[in-house]
């Protein structure tokens, strides 16, 4: 699919990078003129995907957290969340929801829940001791049959 | 201040503003268990109208602070919820565990 747009961030995995993150992926996404909706769907799944490289990536340590996000043909927003950290064993384990490997800081296990029902698609690339890939897509204007 | 408490005979409302994460929800909780410890309400009210985006942090902040009021033999009583909020509160079920309260309009 033909790529209209493209940006990149790196940064460092400090919590406070996750507002500031999931904000300037939802600016860029602005030139599709987006509802607030979908805006919104867009930044609680990036939130959740950022909150994992930090929280579970990069547990017990600091490293950089990628993203790329693109606007693709047809109005096709692409974000993908990318870290070098842990990894996941068990990928599909990770994605039932209320799974989660960090009780005691009050997370829910819900964040794959979250990015599955606010996006179209989200595919989940691990490899234990190497990192994390989530690629997140969601076509908009459909709903409003822009 | 990301939380606002405010005390009645009965109940103790949190006014949460602005946007709960992971980064903020941990303030968040520790300033409403040190009042909830404290004072021991009946009802806790966690009023999310100052609330702009929440993902599943907030689900977390729910569901802990339910378990806190509970061991009192309290009631956790949720307002101010926007429609994304609403979204991500069914996703998890947690509405369940709380009375809804709809105000509908934001406080001054």
């Amino acid at each position: 699919m033909t790529v209209l747009n493209e940006m990149k961030l790196t940064f460092l995995s400090r919590s406070a990078n996750e507002g500031f993150s999931r904000m300037a992926v939802a600016a860029f996404f602005a030139q599709l003129d987006p509802t607030v909706d979908e805006i919104a769907d867009i930044k609680t799944a990036v939130s959740e995907a950022v909150t994992n490289a930090i929280v579970h990536g990069y547990r017990d340590t600091i490293g950089t957290v990628y993203i790329t996000a693109r606007i693709l043909e047809g109005g096709r927003a692409y974000v993908k969340i990318r870290d070098r950290g842990c990894g996941i064993a068990d990928v599909k384990q990770a994605m039932e929801p209320l799974f989660t490997t960090a009780p005691d800081e009050e997370r829910a296990g819900l964040g794959f829940a979250v990015m599955q029902s606010f996006m179209d698609s989200v595919r989940v690339y691990s490899k234990e001791g190497k990192g994390t890939t989530v690629v997140l897509c969601k076509t908009l204007g459909v709903r409003m049959g822009r | 201040m990301a939380v606002e408490l405010v005390q009645s005979p009965s109940r103790l409302t949190a006014r949460l503003s602005g946007e709960i994460d992971h980064h903020s929800a941990r303030g968040m909780r520790e300033s409403i268990d040190r009042a909830v410890t404290g004072l021991s309400p009946r009802e806790l009210e966690l009023d999310f109208s100052g609330v702009g985006f929440m993902d599943s942090s907030g689900i977390g902040l729910v569901m802990g602070r339910y378990k806190l009021i509970r061991r009192y033999g309290g009631r956790l009583y949720l307002s101010g919820l926007s429609p994304q909020l609403q979204r991500v509160m069914k996703l998890s079920g947690v509405d369940r565990l709380a009375v809804i309260e709809q105000k509908g309009q934001k406080r001054g």
